[in-house]
């Protein structure tokens, strides 16, 4: 089947020209031969190894790979929050050592303060770097405004729904302004309908703001969906296996789904990601066994 | 009420189930009580003697064990002379209820039996100053070591090792101690609650502190807080609903120290009203002293939880609890 598609390098003059405009904005994110091992009492794990791209200022990078492959010790390194063992990430040219406020975080666990309103969890990165409280709060509602959750400034987080906890979030990261926003994984805890309409809110945040955004996900269609460019890792140790341009147009909506360059853009990465776990994964790979039956032989369901 | 959903694993009780089964855990042991108490075929022991008849060694009031009673009886009944009488009773140190719970009110307007003695309520506040001075003393030293104790890995390191070994010494033993060097008053009583509360308290609070979410941590790190804005900010709101459960906790663990802190030196506050009580036999004030303290205990403990559910609106074990 895959044969009648088109490739997923084919893209029309639009998407050409958008992928030529990015590319000629100014580079926000540098990761150069990063790598990372653990050391485990086993002996030391590479989890990365030799990974290197680029995101140019307002790029939608999502990055995806099969679980091990280390895309969540890739986000947390570019944060901050983990050491990495070598190479380097640059930030607007200078490199970054420790967390910062110039790279914002959103976690798929949400973690929204709970002692704090909504309004005050948006504050909360504009007091610490030194706003006064006014300004601070003014700041935080224009934020909500944007969002449409200014009616829930006084709410706690445990008052709202997860959606609305991660629109939180998200606002409570932008808030910052930092150059890059690094998500990770931030719609796996919702369900199916809510995550579909977060995303497109998510495209429409990316749109209006100045923001350079590092989306993780393990969903391809979700990754699609949302990305200028996808950065397929593969597992044991993480390595970059493909960057792939998506030539899905934009502006993008959910009808785009069954279009020629969405299906072979994920016919690609499924081909990717099912090569990846066969090679490094065989035990998970075997056949699944023929179940015996266990009911009377006229007794079908099918 | 149906009753098949008390005994569901883990299912939540609806609201008037609670209250009455809240208000039965208490109702049950006085039952119990009252059934020793009041029902003569039940134990009762021994034999309050009414009319000695002509048994010389007897007085009215007195108790005896049934067997001697009988032989009394069988004695004076061969001598063809009048014979004893009482009625079943338990020994002295079983109080009936309402004995009890005319204790309660007696021994609130019962003068002091000595003239350096105290009256009760003066006994009772007696007894909430040691606690509250030591309970003060061991947080204000216990919370701050046991925060940082969780927030930092290297003061733990070198405060908990000892703090694991010091905390298995019993309180008490340091009374002779204390009294040698803080003489024989407040100071050694203080001295031993602060012993007993300190070293669990740095370790359980130290303990809450590690449980805080790190996500919360990080999430905060990302939007650019820095070591002490970190404590400050989010350590510090982050377990205050958790650290003020525990303070509650250690609060009732203070209190079970309180009667062996009185006994050194001059024994003073509720122990001195109940060990003067004791030794002239008035166990209905014994009983009433006892229960007092639980009852404080309790209400304390009563009067914070609702002070926690108001401060802590947004903790969600709170909410359960409520």
């Amino acid at each position: 089947m895959s044969n009648l598609l088109p490739s997923h390098l084919e893209q029309s003059d639009a998407v050409r020209a958008r992928f030529d405009r990015i590319k000629a904005r100014e580079v926000i994110l540098q990761v150069e031969h990063l790598s990372k091992s653990f050391v485990t009492p086993k002996g030391t794990t590479l989890a990365l190894d030799d990974i290197n791209f680029v995101t140019h200022r307002r790029e939608f990078l999502c990055i995806v790979g099969p679980s091990g492959c280390g895309k969540s010790t890739l986000v947390r390194i570019l944060a901050g929050l983990e050491d990495k063992s070598g190479g380097a990430v640059l930030l607007d040219g200078k490199p970054v050592d420790g967390p910062g406020r110039d790279r914002g975080m959103v976690f798929q666990g949400y973690t929204l303060f709970p002692w704090a309103t909504v309004k005050k969890n948006v504050m909360f990165g504009l007091q610490i770097n030194g706003s006064d409280r006014v300004t601070a709060e003014r700041e935080a509602l224009q934020w909500l405004q944007l969002i449409g959750l200014e009616k829930f400034a006084d709410a706690y987080p445990h008052q709202l729904s997860g959606g609305m906890k991660q629109r939180v979030a998200i606002v409570r990261a932008l808030a910052n302004q930092p150059r890059i926003l690094l998500m990770d994984e931030p719609f796996g805890a919702l369900d199916a309908q809510t995550r579909c309409r977060m995303q497109a809110h998510l495209l429409e945040i990316w749109k209006k703001i100045d923001i350079t955004i590092v989306f993780i996900t393990h969903d391809l269609d979700e990754a699609i969906f949302l990305a200028d460019r996808i950065l397929v890792l593969s597992p044991h140790p993480g390595r970059v296996q493909e960057l792939i341009e998506v030539p899905v147009s934009r502006p993008r909506s959910a009808s785009q789904f069954l279009s020629p360059e969405f299906v072979a853009t994920k016919a690609r990465l499924e081909t990717l990601i099912h090569q990846a776990t066969a090679v490094h994964l065989p035990e998970d790979n075997d056949d699944y066994p023929i179940v015996m039956r266990l009911t009377d032989v006229a007794d079908n369901v099918e | 009420m149906r009753q098949h959903d008390w005994f569901r694993v883990h299912k939540p009780l609806s609201r008037s189930a609670k209250t009455f089964l809240g208000i039965l855990s208490f109702v049950l042991p006085v039952v119990v009580w009252s059934i020793v108490s009041y029902v003569p075929q039940v134990w009762h022991p021994q034999v309050n003697i009414t009319d000695p008849g002509s048994v010389d060694y007897l007085q009215v009031d007195m108790r005896m064990d049934r067997a001697g009673f009988d032989q009394a009886v069988r004695e004076a009944q061969a001598a063809h002379q009048a014979v004893p009488q009482g009625h079943p009773a338990n020994p002295i140190y079983l109080p009936a209820p309402d004995e009890v719970a005319r204790a309660f009110y007696t021994s609130f307007t019962m003068p002091p039996q000595t003239a350096d003695g105290e009256w009760l309520s003066q006994s009772l506040w007696h007894s909430i100053q040691i606690i509250f001075w030591g309970f003060m003393i061991s947080s204000i030293i216990g919370v701050p070591l046991g925060v940082l104790c969780g927030t930092y890995a290297a003061i733990a390191r070198i405060s908990e090792p000892f703090i694991e070994f010091f905390r298995y010494l019993p309180a008490p033993a340091f009374g002779a101690l204390a009294v040698a060097i803080l003489g024989i008053y407040d100071g050694p009583k203080i001295t031993i609650i602060v012993i007993g509360t300190l070293f669990q308290q740095v370790l359980i609070i130290s303990n809450t502190t590690r449980n805080l979410d790190i996500a919360l941590v990080e999430a905060s790190l990302t939007l650019g807080a820095r070591n002490s804005q970190l404590l400050w900010h989010v350590v510090l709101p982050g377990i205050l609903p958790d650290l003020y459960r525990d303070q509650r906790i250690l609060l009732g663990w203070a209190w079970t120290y309180l009667i062996v802190a009185e006994l050194i030196g001059t024994t003073s506050g509720i122990t001195w009203f109940i060990t003067q009580q004791a030794r002239y036999q008035h166990f209905a004030n014994v009983y009433a002293a006892i229960m007092m303290i639980g009852i404080i205990g309790l209400g304390f403990d009563m009067i914070l939880a609702a002070i926690g559910r108001r401060v802590f609106p947004y903790d969600p074990a709170g909410l359960k609890a409520a």
